[in-house]
Parts: structure tokens; sequence; C-alpha cells
């Protein structure tokens, strides 16, 4: 395959940046979105020039790593991860813009890399549970109803890979907060920081500047673990509960 | 911006209602209209129902606009840079909430001036609205902003109430369905009904 690409240059968090045309050559329809980029860097590397800066770790769709927006879409036209995104959705000839996640809470740091440090900071205000560590409890110890598992494992998939704010069209991290805090209140085990945790958790995510939600859906549709969208109604139903308490 | 919507819809669906008296005959919608001056009699005054019903409706409209403004203000500051390559994004009604309401809101002003204050009503005959009506949507500009509008409105529901709900937190993985088609209903029977009217006249079966 050969492909013309326009990928986002930028060399620092404060330098300018620009869509630069870049032309690839005997791509195989097999490799993955990454594997393509491997190798046009290859190629620039050679070249003496910058190779392009992107995130990416296990390469297997489930650390969370790697992310960039692909014409217009977070992730690439596939519901899944960019690695795990293959050339065959994709035409000989064609034209394939590559943007980084675009959100005030997520700063570019270099070409595709953005940082995502606001996610841990959401996480770290109340996405866990105040427990003593130590060996694994015995599993029976506290019976949880298989609805409630059910649901927990569905929002716990979250990879917080940042797809979900990059599809928004305002920037809202809902979807992302709504995992975490929804994963962990219908648990037993998490109960008990039930209300503060939503509250502390809200509140982090509005002072790292992410947009409010309208409820477009464009998260739940970007999103390659298939978080529902109505995991962002159970988050309002917390915070309304814990807003009181 | 969900609380504010949620009375405006209460109040849309008891307006549609009393809107389709006028098939029934000017009797029937100018007795009540009248009727609706003297609810709540004698604890109330005469009109005072009214009075207060305008100024809810005035404080939901109010507070609606000031929370969408806010909300687009802090959603505009979340994403300073666009993306270069852009998409079609969600659905119609999703993508027009914002110019929708504007156009809804200019809508509830002309609305006002035309059969309430009856300031732009080509018959503007106070107590007799069903008279005012007729005059009004014999106009191609009266009927015409009036169909425009209501389809906008149409709009406005099917996303605001599932919308609402989910801000509300009334929404999960199990209801998800069933709200969207209460929305998709809701929206139908509010702009089938209110478009009844203008088209009842345009054909001639409201004279």
């Amino acid at each position: 395959m050969n492909l013309t690409l326009r990928i986002w240059r930028q060399a620092g968090p404060d330098a300018p940046g620009a869509l630069t045309r870049y032309q690839v050559s005997g791509i195989s329809p097999e490799m993955s979105f990454l594997e393509m980029l491997d190798t046009l860097n290859e190629e620039l590397i050679l070249a003496g020039d910058q190779p392009i800066a992107f995130d990416h770790d296990c390469r297997e769709g489930i650390c969370g790593a790697c992310g960039m927006v692909i014409n217009g879409q977070a992730h690439g036209p596939e519901r899944t991860t960019t690695c795990q995104l293959h050339m065959r959705h994709f035409r000989d000839g064609d034209t394939i813009d590559v943007e980084p996640w675009r959100a005030a809470a997520f700063p570019v740091v270099k070409d595709l890399v953005v940082d995502r440090s606001a996610f841990d900071r959401i996480i770290g205000s109340g996405g866990y549970i105040t427990a003593p560590t130590g060996s694994a409890p015995e599993a029976h110890a506290t019976p949880v109803p298989k609805e409630a598992a059910d649901l927990a494992f569905e929002h716990a998939e979250c990879i917080g890979c940042g797809a979900c704010v990059a599809a928004c069209p305002n920037g809202s991290a809902m979807l992302f907060t709504a995992a975490k805090v929804v994963h962990l209140n219908v648990l037993p085990q998490g109960a008990p920081e039930r209300s503060s945790r939503v509250r502390s958790m809200v509140a982090t995510m509005d002072d790292e500047g992410f947009g409010g939600c309208t409820n477009t859906g464009e998260c739940a549709t970007a999103c390659p673990k298939g978080i529902p969208l109505s995991g962002i109604s159970m988050l309002n139903r917390e915070f309304l509960r814990g807003a009181g308490r | 911006m969900a609380v504010s919507g949620v009375v405006m819809l209460l109040y849309l669906v008891f307006h549609m209602l009393g809107n389709l008296k006028v098939f029934f005959g000017p009797g029937d919608l100018n007795g009540y209209a009248a009727w609706l001056r003297t609810v709540g009699e004698p604890f109330l005054r005469y009109g005072w129902f009214l009075w207060i019903a305008r100024c809810a409706l005035t404080a939901a409209v109010v507070v609606h606009g000031v929370a969408a403004y806010q909300l687009s203000r802090r959603d505009l500051r979340a994403r300073p840079q666009k993306y270069a390559h852009q998409r079609q994004r969600a659905t119609y009604a999703t993508r027009t909430m914002r110019w929708g309401g504007v156009i809804l809101a200019l809508f509830i002003v002309w609305h006002i001036l035309d059969l309430t204050t009856l300031t732009v009503n080509p018959h503007a005959e106070p107590g007799h609205p069903y008279q005012n009506i007729v005059a009004s949507f014999s106009t191609w500009y009266g009927g015409g902003i009036y169909c425009v509008a209501m389809l906008a409105l149409g709009l406005h529901v099917r996303h605001g109430f599932w919308s609402a709900a989910q801000t509300l937190g009334a929404n999960n993985p199990r209801r998800d369905r069933t709200l969207k088609v209460c929305a998709n209903a809701l929206a139908l029977v509010l702009t089938v009904g209110f478009l009844s009217v203008p088209v009842g006249v345009m054909i001639g079966v409201v004279r």
C-alpha cells in the first residue's frame, strides 16, 4: 500500500505545530497503524530527521497508552485502540490525517504525545478503595450480587486512554470519571467512601479544565472498551446522592 | 439545564393540549382562555394564576439560557485548538441544540408579541384568542414562523428530554432504550400537536 500521511508535528509544548505531509510505500495491510508509523520513523531516522513521537506500550489493546485522532476519529475508523487498528481498514492511495488528542486538559508534549496526567489526578482524588493491603482477602468474605459485579466489570474495563475526551466536542472527561466512579460505587467494597469519592473526583475533573457534558454520546462511540453512555447518568445519580452528605 | 428544561416541557404538554381546543370552535377556546384567568379563585385573584405561571416560565427560560451560555463557554475553553480534520458529529438534533435554542428564544419573543400582547397580530382583539389565532396563521409569515419554530422545538425536545433524564441520573444501561423511545415519542407528539393548529387554519378546518 502507498499512503499519504498528514501528521501533526510539534517540537515541544510551547512550539508551534503544523500538519506535515509524508509519503509511505510498501505498507502491508496486516500492519497495525503503529507499525506503519514505525516504518515511517525508520525512514525518517535514516534520512537524519526527527522521528514522530507517539505513545505506545503493550500494543495489544489493553494498556491505554497509545492513542491518536485518525481522520477526525479517536483511534481511527474501527472501535479499538490505535495499536489494534490494522492498515487493511484503509485503501491504497488514501490520505490519512493524524492529530494528537485535543483538549485543554491534555497539553501536547511533542508531536502526537499528550500529557494525560489530569486523568491520574482524577484517580488520585478517589479512584481507589481505602483498605489495608497485604495478602488477598478470602474471596467469599464479601458477597457481591451478580448484577453489581457485572455492572462494575463493565465499567472497570476502562483503560484510561483518553479517547472519550478526544472525541467529545466539549473535551469533557465525564465518561472516564463515570467509569471509575460506577466501577467502585456499585461494589460493597466501595460503598463506605461512595459519597466522598464522587464529590472529590468530580471536583478534580472540573479543576483540570475538562469541558461540561452535553450528552452528545461521542465518547461512548469512540471508547475502545465500550463503556456505556448511561454510565454518565449513573455518575450524575451518585453525584446528586452524594451532594447532601 | 435539566430542571429548567423539564419545567418548560411540562408547560408545553399542557399548552399543546389547551391549543387543541381550537378544533372545538371559538366558544370552547375562548372559554378555556377566560377560565385560565379565574383558576384558583377565590384563593387567587383574577389573572393571578396566569401571572404566577408567566413568572415561573420566565425564570425557567432565563435559567436555561444562562446555564446554556455558561456550559458553552466552558466547553469552548476545554478545546482551544480544533481538529484540522473536521467530521460530522452526533445526530442532527444533538448538533443543533445551541442554535435551535436561540431560534426558539427568538420565537418566544415573536409568539408573545403576536398572541399575548397582540402587538403584531393582524386582528388584535383582546379576549378573543380564537379569532387572533386564525388571523395570525392566515398570513404567510405568521404560519411560516410558527411551523419552522415547531420543527426546531421537536428537534430540541428529542435530544433535550433524554439528555435531562441522563443529567438527573434517571438513566442506566437497561433503561437507555426506553428513554430514547420516550424522547422521540414526546418530540413527535408535541410537534404534531402544535403544528395541527396552523395546518388546520391553512387547510380551512379552523376558520
